[in-house]
């Protein structure tokens, strides 16, 4: 019994799902808009003959990097933790009510507009309060990491789950799946992407959340370095902390970034549009 | 009876008051039997597969299935929409298995009929690739592997060859009606494809535009199993006319 396939054989327009471990040697033009960077911001301190406290020169930022670097990775290792052990709480708390607000109408109702009021506080505001009940340890940090990054992933937990097609609700429930069901094989996984996408906004706003609760107290991390190098007018070492921290929210994004092609490699924001037929 | 639709209303309320989509409508199909519903838009025959698939519910009339009253989603059926809905997640065999994960069957047994099936449709060695990876045609053929794996009685298809090109179209046409009357499945298949609809089925029901109702039931002759050349015969040529005739007189179809 044959009949005529569309294709002659399987391997004709194939790829695989995770196409990502070939590592591409590309044109590297971030690196070269860096170093293009660097070249002209030298160039200006020097010849503008700008004073050290308002821009130090790309040189002296590198030489107190060089210098004190034992310093720093140490501060970072504070800064680092606070802002993993928050984010992975803010996931924690957010999807999880991220399923309540999108199962329980009542639930949406009441929460709602408490969550999007607890939002607009400025969290600035808030960190001397959470100083004044937790001291100056890590608890007050984490907290306010966890309070800036809960939201961005909430919301986009919610559209995710919400947006499930009414083709695929009549087909689920044609199947006779129970509502966990088509929570784990149709609403999950089709919120998957959207999740995500609210967890990379979020990576960004960890790092910001850590940084600015050290401002307002504390005795270690990078915003604790950036404070006092300010006071000390050491705007080298301002601007080494600020470079550390950068590079350090640039690995954190790429990593959640890369968990993601691992995990939706079947996504298109993933995959790219390369291979439709 | 296997199937009864026996006076069937559907109401809908809406800004300008009530939309009537259904006016009553009664049908009779017989197990094994390929009836296929023909309409203009908008005429109510998906609103009727619905229905029938008990994942809508009618306003007036009684429908049931193997002697039982639908009153909710009936799930010993097989369902085809005209977008696939395969889940972008799973691979093509794992988008088949997905009838048996939800209704918890024999995962082997399951697996084996699967693949047997995704042969039958030609797709063999591809149950490992991902549905962004397939052309329309092939989707619907998984599509149609999912909604048979569990072995329904009855398959619903709500124009499920309505978003592929003609040629993918008439291959489909002469693998479905191939693989339904081998599998002895009874078929109730919404179209707008008068040459589809006579050339699968053992009736044609012709629907008239909003309201519905039944205005004609055809019954289809011809021999099985059905070839394409068989869409040039005088026999063909006769019932494709027929159903016409009726659109014509309903205003759905002018020469002018």
């Amino acid at each position: 019994m044959t009949s005529l396939s569309e294709a002659s054989t399987p391997a004709a327009g194939r790829t695989s799902p995770l196409r990502g471990w070939r590592i591409r040697i590309a044109f590297p033009y971030a690196t070269l808009t860096f170093v293009g960077l660097f070249i002209v911001w030298e160039g200006a301190v020097r010849v503008f003959a700008v004073s050290p406290i308002i821009l130090p020169a790309p040189s002296a930022v590198f030489l107190e990097l060089a210098k004190n670097w034992k310093l720093l990775v140490g501060e970072t290792g504070t800064t680092v933790y606070e802002v993993v052990i928050g984010f992975i709480l803010s996931v924690a708390t957010a999807v999880p009510l991220a399923i309540l607000l999108t199962f329980s109408r009542s639930a949406e109702r009441a929460l709602y507009p408490l969550i999007i009021a607890a939002q607009t506080v400025p969290k600035i505001a808030v960190a001397p309060i959470l100083l004044a009940w937790f001291g100056f340890g890590l608890r007050p940090k984490i907290i306010i990491v966890v309070l800036i990054s809960f939201f961005p992933i909430l919301i986009n937990s919610v559209v995710g789950m919400k947006s499930l097609s009414p083709q695929m609700r009549h087909l689920a429930r044609s199947m006779g799946a129970s509502v966990w069901q088509i929570f784990w094989h149709f609403q999950l996984p089709n919120a998957l992407p959207s999740i995500f996408a609210g967890m990379k906004v979020a990576t960004t706003l960890a790092v910001i959340g850590a940084v600015v609760a050290e401002f307002v107290g504390a005795d270690s991390g990078l915003g604790y370095v950036i404070m006092v190098a300010t006071s000390d007018l050491n705007i080298a070492r301002q601007f080494a902390a600020i470079t550390v921290l950068t590079v350090a929210g640039i690995i954190f994004f790429g990593l959640i970034e890369y968990s993601e092609k691992l995990i939706l490699p079947w996504h298109i924001s993933v995959r790219g549009s390369r291979t439709e037929l | 009876m296997f199937i009864s639709i026996d006076n069937v209303t559907k109401r809908y309320e809406s800004r300008g008051g009530e939309v009537t989509a259904l006016e009553p409508v009664s049908l009779d199909i017989e197990t094994g039997e390929f009836v296929s519903i023909i309409g203009p838009s908008g005429c109510g025959k998906s609103t009727l597969l619905m229905l029938l698939s008990g994942l809508l519910r009618q306003t007036g009339g009684t429908i049931s299935i193997a002697g039982k009253t639908v009153s909710g989603p009936y799930t010993e059926l097989g369902i085809v929409f005209q977008q696939d809905a395969l889940l972008d997640w799973r691979s093509v065999l794992q988008n088949v298995m997905l009838q048996s994960d939800i209704r918890r069957l024999d995962r082997r047994r399951m697996e084996a009929r699967a693949r047997e099936l995704l042969a039958m449709v030609g797709l063999t060695g591809f149950e490992q690739m991902y549905p962004h990876e397939l052309s329309g045609g092939m989707r619907q053929r998984v599509a149609i592997c999912r909604a048979l794996l569990h072995e329904p009685p009855l398959l619903l298809m709500d124009e499920p060859f309505g978003a592929l090109d003609a040629l993918t179209r008439d291959q489909l046409n002469v693998d479905l009606q191939r693989l339904c009357s081998d599998l002895g499945v009874t078929v109730f298949f919404v179209t707008h494809s008068i040459d589809e609809a006579v050339f699968l089925s053992d009736r044609v029901v012709v629907m008239s535009p909003r309201p519905g109702r039944v205005r004609a039931i055809l019954p289809i002759d011809m021999p099985r199993p059905r070839r394409l050349t068989m869409r040039g015969s005088a026999e063909f040529t006769r019932l494709t006319q027929a159903v016409m005739e009726v659109f014509e007189k309903e205003g759905v179809l002018h020469e002018t």
